[in-house]
């Protein structure tokens, strides 16, 4: 790993006032350093300050970076943005410095009796588009397949999708926002007929508590966070942290209720026994607004190749419903959630005061779950039963982790199953897709083909030859890499790997093609609260770097598809969105004009009369609300939310005597995702080198393990070595072990079991059974 | 060679007067909340003679209220 550390005391206080800086956010909140951004840069005042959104999470936050002479130079907090309003986590501050890596991919390289030859782009880009064809006609369409990113822009995530889906004819795109966000698209879709979260950020001002379902706000979404603790000292709100692990969002919030791994699923049950137990229903809301279903249970893991799984809903009535919740009695739960009777009378009490707004978070805890749609569903019945849903400071906020997840992966739809609008299945949808892209309805195939998981499975079997991914690192981030590693190193498979840096991912692949970075392309990224942000080209990329959008295109020009990818490498962009807006025209998903979007930082959408609309489904803030009532989940065809009767099921892995410990993965403040550009950044490489094992002292202590002592964690499916950590950044339950995924030399998804929800196919990182041995 | 960070929270209505008093100290580099009345500084000094003699200058600064020392994150694998 490649650090340009020149002169390490300079450093070392750079570190200091980091420190500072970010103590001070904690006792401050909203407390804003951007000078600092400009302290120290040569002729300051000369510099270009251009806007665009973080390249990093999916909070979406608002910079404005500094340029002279064509070089980033420095990043500072858009003030003039309603996510962030000028603030930036560590990340967000330092986010630039990863393009001057030296250890930068300028060049495309192509594998040649096993050495990386430099190559030019076009010849790179010939090889790449010869062989999907050569594939192809072999072995059919369905023998290629594209991977992509909830990190790719817009316009990269349109390209793709009209290229596998509309010129080639397959469904084999999936991206990796199947790994984070699946669940919450099956939540929204199957309770609302409509994804998306319905409120915005703007609830945080006007709620009166959070309740934060297994997510570490502090450390993932520091920036909302830091807007929740600042309504918390200004107007006394209270965090409710609920979670399987102490965590720094714990330490900050008004009450802290851990449970045990997978019953988030019974104590939201009983949440709702609670609510219709004590008289706190919303009935008129109830009765005007919902329906009741239940699904098939049972569902399986989907841990066989080739698992399949379709739902078979049926409608119930409110009293079947309560009968059902009668096997979720607060003491019944307690007995096996570890959770109190009074704390989770205590949270039902908080949802059920009519006279307190309410704002639920969530974010991977629930929906990396075998059960991540159901659970989903089940916060959704508690908004539903009490009528606290779309209005300002009452809803379920279903947070991202990507910084365009919502835009890309699920807006313009780069998963398997769907379309810009819609989904494969649905003849209307496909229709409309081929009118736009001008090809033969019948090209795009009616069912969808592999999921994220799946589709690496398929790369393992051979069935799928050819692989291009695009702005992801799968072979640190994907469930049991200790299965999908060889098998995309197998020669059974021609993988293209088009990133920025070097990765594990890029050491198995064929061709790897130099992607511009961020701000050195223009794009449009969309983020959890349904903001569309723009930003244009700030600084030229190294050597043949392109941006992957158009990458694409050139591939799917040299195929012979090129009238339907007409577009100008200046303007693709532009001429990309413009095309790509007709597929959600109307009042339900009206997405702002790019000279909008242009000029503002960020336009939530549906944009309606030159409006942006922050409460879906509310009449008085929603105009495609048409049944003249004060609600209207038109997502549905009768305009009714549904309250699903979903049970507790167990996780497939539990903890056993072989393998007695939880093993629960996730993620720290420094780094984003699988690290390959954070760790990239010296200030944020050195803050947190390395990954580790976090354990209960008790469990530490029973072992034996001392501190920073190396360890190994090994599951049925493989094995990794870290030091331990104790009582140090976050502290896990008796009988769990917390390891954060970013470093790619301590791979502990060699660990993780790929388990996925059957409705959704999100894999889950958050639950499997591992031993623990000193090294 | 000591290099610390701390939080200086001026009294009220003090902070340019604390801004202009550390920035006239050469082992001061300062950093100035825009919004909120507290400073980041940071003090880098030879050894720890010198620091102890800056800390006495620094205590005899009227505008100052408090300076709080920050450890960085609590956790080992920061440096």
């Amino acid at each position: 790993m490649y650090t340009s550390i020149t002169d390490r005391r300079k450093f070392i206080k750079k570190m200091a006032m980091l420190s500072a800086m970010t103590a001070a956010a904690t006792m401050f909140p909203g407390i804003l350093f951007a000078e600092e951004q400009e302290k120290g840069i040569p002729n300051s005042a000369n510099l270009d300050w251009k806007k665009g959104p973080c390249r990093f999470c999916g909070v979406g936050c608002g910079i404005l970076v500094g340029t002279e002479n064509g070089k980033a130079v420095a990043v500072k907090g858009d003030p003039n943005s309603p996510v962030n309003k000028g603030l930036l986590c560590v990340k967000g501050y330092h986010q630039t410095m990863c393009i001057q890596s030296k250890d930068r991919l300028t060049h495309a390289l192509v594998k040649k009796n096993g050495q990386y030859i430099k190559t030019p782009i076009n010849e790179a880009l010939d090889i790449v588009a010869n062989k999907m064809k050569e594939t192809i006609n072999n072995h059919g369409k369905d023998s290629v397949a594209m991977y992509t990113s909830g990190q790719s822009t817009i316009p990269e995530g349109y390209v793709a999708s009209k290229l596998m889906k509309g010129a080639i004819g397959t469904n084999n795109l999936d991206c990796n926002a199947r790994l984070c966000m699946a669940s919450a698209v099956a939540g929204f879709l199957t309770s609302f007929g409509a994804d998306e979260p319905m409120g915005c950020y703007e609830d945080i001002d006007y709620a009166d508590y959070f309740i934060t379902w297994g997510n570490n706000m502090a450390e993932m979404h520091p920036v909302l966070f830091s807007r929740m603790l600042e309504q918390k000292s200004r107007r006394g709100a209270k965090i409710i942290d609920f979670a399987t692990r102490t965590t720094r969002s714990s330490t900050a919030s008004d009450k802290s209720i851990l449970f045990e791994p997978q019953t988030d699923l019974a104590v939201a049950n009983a949440i709702c026994y609670e609510i219709i137990n004590n008289g706190w229903v919303n009935t008129s809301f109830v009765k005007k607004h919902c329906n009741f279903s239940k699904g098939l249970t049972n569902m399986g893991y989907g841990l066989e190749d080739n698992y399949k799984f379709t739902d078979k809903p049926s409608t119930i009535d409110f009293e079947a419903y309560k009968k059902f919740l009668e096997d979720y009695t607060p003491e019944k739960v307690a007995t096996y959630a570890k959770v109190s009777v009074k704390d989770i009378k205590y949270l039902a009490a908080i949802y059920g005061d009519p006279n307190k707004k309410v704002v639920s978070y969530w974010c991977m805890g629930m929906n990396q779950h075998t059960r991540g749609t159901w659970m989903n569903n089940l916060v959704y019945n508690i908004h539903l039963l009490t009528g606290k849903i779309s209005q300002p400071g009452n809803g379920p906020f279903s947070l991202t982790g990507q910084p365009s997840a919502c835009g890309t992966a699920r807006e313009v739809g780069t998963f398997t199953h769907k379309l810009p609008k819609g989904v494969v299945t649905n003849e209307k949808h496909r229709r409309l897709a081929a009118k736009i892209w001008k090809v033969p309805y019948e090209r795009i195939p009616p069912k969808p083909t592999y999921h994220a998981t799946e589709m690496f499975r398929a790369v393992d079997r051979g069935d799928i030859k050819f692989i291009w991914t695009q702005v992801t690192n799968p072979l640190v981030s994907l469930p049991k890499t200790s299965r999908y590693r060889p098998g995309m190193e197998k020669d059974s498979c021609f993988v293209v790997v088009s990133d920025v840096f070097p990765t594990p991912t890029s050491d198995v692949a064929d061709v790897i093609l130099p992607a511009s970075w961020h701000i050195e392309k223009s794009g449009l990224y969309g983020n959890s609260e349904r903001r569309t942000q723009h930003w244009d080209k700030m600084v030229e990329g190294p050597g043949e770097t392109t941006p992957d959008a158009w990458m694409t295109i050139e591939v799917a020009k040299r195929m012979g598809y090129g009238d339907l990818f007409p577009y100008s490498e200046e303007n693709h962009v532009e001429e990309i969105y413009n095309e790509y807006r007709q597929f959600h025209e109307g009042a339900k998903h009206g997405m702002a004009p790019l000279e909008v979007l242009k000029k503002e930082s960020g336009v939530i959408w549906p944009y309606v009369n030159g409006k942006s609309t922050q409460w879906r489904f509310n009449a008085k803030y929603d105009p495609a609300c048409s049944n003249g009532e004060d609600f209207h989940f038109y997502g549905k065809p009768d305009g009714k939310a549904v309250i699903w009767q979903r049970p507790y099921e167990p996780a497939p892995e539990v903890p056993d005597a072989t393998y007695p410990f939880w093993l629960n993965t996730g993620r720290v403040i420094e780094h984003w995702h699988t690290g390959s550009m954070t760790r990239r950044i010296p200030v944020l490489h050195k803050a947190m080198p390395s990954a580790y094992a976090e354990f209960h002292p008790e469990d530490a202590k029973a072992l034996g393990i001392r501190n920073g002592e190396n360890i190994k964690i090994t599951s049925r499916r493989g094995s990794c070595t870290l030091p331990a950590s104790i009582n140090e950044r976050g502290l896990p339950t008796k009988g769990q072990v917390f390891v954060p995924f970013f470093d790619e030399n301590m791979m502990i998804n060699d660990v993780t079991l790929d388990a996925f929800c059957p409705i959704s196919k999100e894999p889950d990182y958050k639950k499997c059974a591992v031993k623990v041995e000193k090294a | 060679m000591p290099i610390k960070s701390y939080l200086a929270h001026p009294h009220n209505g003090k902070k340019n007067e604390l801004i202009q008093a550390l920035s006239a100290i050469d082992q001061c580099e300062i950093v100035a909340a825009q919004n909120k009345e507290v400073l980041v500084l940071v003090t880098e000094t030879e050894n720890k003679v010198e620091e102890a003699i800056l800390k006495e200058k620094l205590e005899t600064i009227d505008s100052l209220k408090l300076l709080a020392m920050v450890s960085g994150f609590n956790t080992p694998q920061n440096n």
